[in-house]
């Protein structure tokens, strides 16, 4: 039985915003069936009645005082950007032309 | 050649009388390196210039007596711990020159102590891995068999403390990336309660399982790096506003009548013959010091790799959505429009494990997929604390091995994914639960590998877990340090 198919993968890659070679797909479509036949496992456990667990010690939401610190220079904000202009980190075109 | 045999704390006590400075320490550990790395390769980043610079502040602050506990004592930091303007790139291509603007909580607090930082260590890529076969600049050997991983994913920290090219290292565990290298290199490692030391400038893998920690030749050295590291910051609001306790005060103390856990669950079969019989000579050594042992159930230790992975690799897909070649890091040429760009950024930024966790995270939260398979691990978490929460009220601490095997081969686990995940079976539950756990030497194997016994304790129990590896480290006496000819 396959638990994922390799529409699935590329859909998924799609969403991660991750390309994938053809052979990368079928690598992967393989290696996550393993993985997924491995994590059944999970589905004998009866948890109906049981809450999750996301944060193993409890958390409440931190709140400091809204005021202006010292924070990072611009030199070291730009340190490692790709691209850059005028103050700005510069990315290629997001919105279609036409 | 003498001072690297040396623990931490004994050169600081060279340090106090003076017979030793922290410079001529440096300089030693500088030549141990410069002897051993082409072998075993634990360092990616070597700061040399810097150390002997701080090595000479630490001298003025022992003149000047402002030192404190670990002052003029040099340390290796793990590669996705971030240092101000020194390369930290998480052992991947697409962070391959970041220059961090800022020190990690950690990094500051080890400078404030004048402690010199020698160098960046090797670590799987994105710390996603158990033997540093992922790292983009090759694997860290492991110093008692250069033909064996080290383990991983702090597996540069680990082989750079046992093979005495620093006294002190440290390293993430997410899932026993600090516990199951120590282990392997026979060292020790310790992973803290979750919220003891702040992960500020620790470069997320899954936020709610990662925690820094040390790595030292011995329980006492490890005790000192623990109470330097842990402590509240403002900055990381999952850390736990807490009193500074200082882990060396409780060590020795007499553990007659300690009630030590063996849980059964971590004896099942398909552990190594001789990694059992070392953890039950540890067993039987705690015994003849008066502690009572107890055997235990945590029932649901067997689903504990299948939810760690999907809570893992679920968080690790949303962390590691930033890196998309806007800000740092790499950018792809294929950049007609910017969701193209991304693609490729991380297409050619990624390797395979770090993509296939991505892919397989960001799958368990999918529509249509998230109720069977991350909610399930979430569910699966709380029966995994519940056992230990129930196992706590019987005893006070709980003893396992560390891995089910001794150090393994190059090659054998990394061609299949999940082979390797399974070297991590006794140590995620440790960060499932939030608990601090450890790892110590429990022995040598017949071949001359080291085995390591993993110690459980409840959440800030810290000091607990550290006595009763200081009285096994008593019992057992040193397991020595690899030969490694030079």
């Amino acid at each position: 039985m396959s638990l994922i198919d390799k529409k699935t993968v590329e859909r998924v890659a799609d969403l991660a915003r991750l390309h994938l070679t053809e052979e990368e797909k079928e690598d992967m479509t393989k290696s996550l069936n393993e993985i997924l036949e491995f994590e059944q496992k999970l589905a004998n456990l009866d948890t109906d009645d049981v809450e999750p667990t996301i944060h193993a010690i409890e958390l409440k939401n931190v709140m400091r005082k809204d005021k202006v610190e010292e924070s990072l220079s611009i030199r070291d904000v730009f340190l490692n950007a790709p691209d850059e202009a005028e103050g700005f980190f510069k990315v290629p075109r997001i919105v279609e032309l036409d | 050649m003498e001072l690297i045999n040396k623990s931490a704390l004994e050169l600081r006590d060279l340090l106090d009388k003076r017979e030793v400075s922290s410079r001529e320490i440096v300089e030693a550990y500088l030549e141990r390196i410069e002897a051993v790395e082409p072998k075993v390769n634990s360092f990616v980043t070597l700061t040399k210039e810097q150390a002997l610079k701080d090595a000479d502040k630490a001298d003025k602050m022992i003149k000047d007596k402002t030192a404190t506990s670990l002052t003029g004592i040099p340390i290796a930091i793990k590669d996705n711990l971030c240092t101000y303007h020194v390369k930290t790139t998480c052992c991947s291509k697409i962070i391959k020159d970041f220059l961090p603007p800022y020190d990690a909580t950690v990094i500051t607090k080890i400078k404030e102590a004048g402690m010199p930082i020698l160098g960046k260590t090797n670590m799987d890529e994105f710390a996603m891995g158990s033997s540093t076969e992922t790292s983009i600049f090759g694997p860290s050997k492991n110093p008692w068999d250069l033909e064996r991983v080290p383990g991983g994913s702090s597996g540069g920290s680990a082989a750079a403390v046992a093979a005495m090219e620093a006294p002190l290292a440290l390293g993430s565990d997410t899932g026993g990336s600090i516990r199951q290298p120590a282990a392997l290199t026979g060292i020790v490692g310790i992973k803290p309660t979750y919220g003891l030391v702040s992960r500020y400038g620790l470069i997320a893998f899954a936020s709610s399982l990662d925690q820094i920690g040390p790595f030292a030749k011995n329980v006492s050295d490890a005790a000192a790096l623990l109470t330097l590291l842990a402590g509240h910051d403002r900055r990381d609001s999952t850390s736990l506003p807490l009193e500074k306790v200082d882990y060396l005060q409780n060590l020795g103390q007499d553990i007659k009548g300690l009630r030590v856990g063996v849980p059964v669950e971590f004896f099942a079969e398909g552990i190594d013959p001789e990694v059992e019989s070392n953890v039950k000579n540890s067993i039987k050594a705690l015994e003849e010091f008066g502690a009572e042992i107890i055997e235990i159930s945590l029932p649901h230790s067997e689903y504990a790799l299948a939810a760690y992975y999907l809570v893992a690799t679920a968080e690790a897909s949303s962390n590691l959505a930033r890196f998309d070649g806007v800000r740092y890091g790499h950018r792809s040429k294929e950049d007609r429009d910017s969701v193209t760009m991304f693609k490729h950024t991380r297409a050619e930024g990624f390797g395979p494990e770090v993509k296939r966790r991505i892919i397989l995270g960001t799958y368990a939260l999918s529509s249509g997929f998230y109720d069977a398979y991350y909610l399930k691990a979430l569910k699966t978490r709380t029966l995994i604390k519940q056992d230990f929460d129930e196992a706590f009220k019987k005893v006070d601490v709980l003893i396992t091995p560390t891995t089910p095997s001794p150090a393994f081969k190059f090659g054998e686990k990394n061609k299949d994914p999940l082979a390797m995940y399974l070297s991590d079976i006794f140590t995620t539950t440790a960060n499932l639960a939030g608990i601090p756990a450890m790892s110590l030497p429990a022995g040598l194997t017949s071949e001359g590998l080291p085995v390591g016994v993993q110690i459980f304790a409840p959440a800030l129990k810290e000091d607990i877990m550290l006595n009763t590896a200081y009285a096994l480290e008593k019992a057992i006496g040193s397991i020595g340090f690899p030969a490694l000819e030079v």
